[in-house]
């Protein structure tokens, strides 16, 4: 695959932005989503997460799913592969950085059922990335995602002072606030 | 609780989009036409209703640490073969819904239902309450679907309404989903939510 590194970040990124574009990840996108800090904190471990996953996710496919011509068990091979990568970068974490640990800490279970984990890891596949593409992309995809929240959590903040009509509050209003700001990410429809 | 109403409290009163917001990954990814969001529903229903079952008859062989991974394993492989079955018999809704088949395996709906239903409860229950969620589902993005499809496109489960070249177009992309879901929302929460 020809594709430089430069259109993959700023295409996952931007103009393929998780959130807004693919529609991955909603469920932390509209739960983590209330406070700037907390958004900066699953930003965090998602960006962790997804690094690691991409750098594990692509040997076990090219090796050993089509090595052993076993590609049909590619979901449940990556869903456990996601799910005890959360459980050991846990421990680790714990172990070698409290500090971290304390920052990250109840944010890494929740990770496992992050759809754009996995989602991430299976359309880099389908893509033909190689492994450092898949690297930049995973990386790329999981900072759309962090700007997502932190810019989503930002306008929260101020939308909870304002009078927004009853049957609105919470998810309804968030969801339409997502749609303006899905609208503005169609800006960059085109740029690469 | 009588079978019917087991049902019926999963259609509406818990309905999982627009009273439980789970799934909300599917519900706008897969929502650009109605038959689209059908397809995602009977998809998502099928892996339910199994997984509900298979859940409820090993609940009790499985020690409860490892409860959670079990409960993935036994998604994933439904999952699996839904994802096999559709690419054999229906190839162009499977190339529409892409990504988002394999992704039910994270769709919370499901392990939501194994966790906090099918493991308490024998299976003939376990199934019924796959199938009321399911319906609740599929109702919901069927429904999100063909509005998207008519105020986009014109057109309603494919047929064309005539009126395709005065619709936004934006109602089909990402905002769409997002503004329409929205909406839903609102309505239910104001009428059906006490």
């Amino acid at each position: 695959m020809e594709i430089s590194y430069f259109a993959i970040i700023i295409g996952a990124i931007f103009v393929n932005n998780v959130v807004f574009a693919q529609f991955l990840g909603i469920c932390p996108f509209l739960g983590v989503s209330s406070k700037v800090d907390t958004s900066l904190g699953m930003g965090a471990a998602v960006t962790f997460v997804m690094a690691l996953t991409s750098l594990v996710a692509w040997p076990i496919q090219t090796y050993i799913l089509n090595g052993f011509n076993i590609q049909y068990m590619q979901t449940i091979v990556f869903i456990l592969v996601i799910a005890s990568l959360v459980q050991m970068v846990e421990i680790v974490l714990k172990k070698v950085s409290p500090s971290l640990y304390q920052a990250l800490g109840i944010f890494l279970p929740l990770i496992t059922t992050n759809c754009a984990v996995l989602g991430v890891a299976i359309s880099m596949i389908q893509k033909e990335f190689d492994l450092w593409q898949s690297f930049a992309f995973s990386v790329s995809t999981a900072l759309g995602f962090a700007l997502a929240l932190v810019i989503f959590a930002g306008i929260r903040e101020r939308l909870e002072l304002d009078g927004v009509p009853k049957a609105f509050k919470g998810v309804p209003i968030a969801l339409v606030t997502a749609a303006l700001l899905a609208m503005a990410f169609m800006g960059f429809t085109g740029l690469v | 609780m009588n079978k019917l109403q087991l049902i019926w409290k999963g259609i509406i009163k818990e309905n999982p989009v627009f009273v439980l917001v789970l799934g909300m990954c599917p519900t706008l990814g897969t929502t650009t036409s109605a038959i689209n969001g059908l397809g995602m529903g009977a998809a998502t229903m099928a892996v339910l209703i199994m997984s509900n079952l298979v859940v409820s008859l090993i609940k009790n062989f499985i020690p409860d640490k490892v409860r959670i991974p079990a409960f993935i394993v036994v998604i994933a492989s439904f999952v699996t073969m839904i994802q096999l079955l559709m690419q054999a018999y229906m190839p162009p809704l499977y190339e529409a819904l892409g990504l988002f088949i394999p992704l039910i395996v994270v769709n919370c709906i499901i392990l939501g239902r194994a966790e906090a239903f099918a493991s308490k409860n024998g299976p003939i229950d376990s199934m019924l309450d796959g199938l009321g969620i399911g319906l609740g589902f599929t109702f919901a993005l069927t429904l999100i679907g063909a509005i998207r499809e008519i105020l986009g496109g014109g057109a309603v489960f494919g047929i064309d309404l005539g009126i395709t070249n005065y619709m936004p177009l934006v109602f089909v992309l990402a905002p769409g989903g997002f503004i329409v879901l929205g909406y839903l929302m609102a309505l239910f929460n104001k009428y059906l939510k006490k």
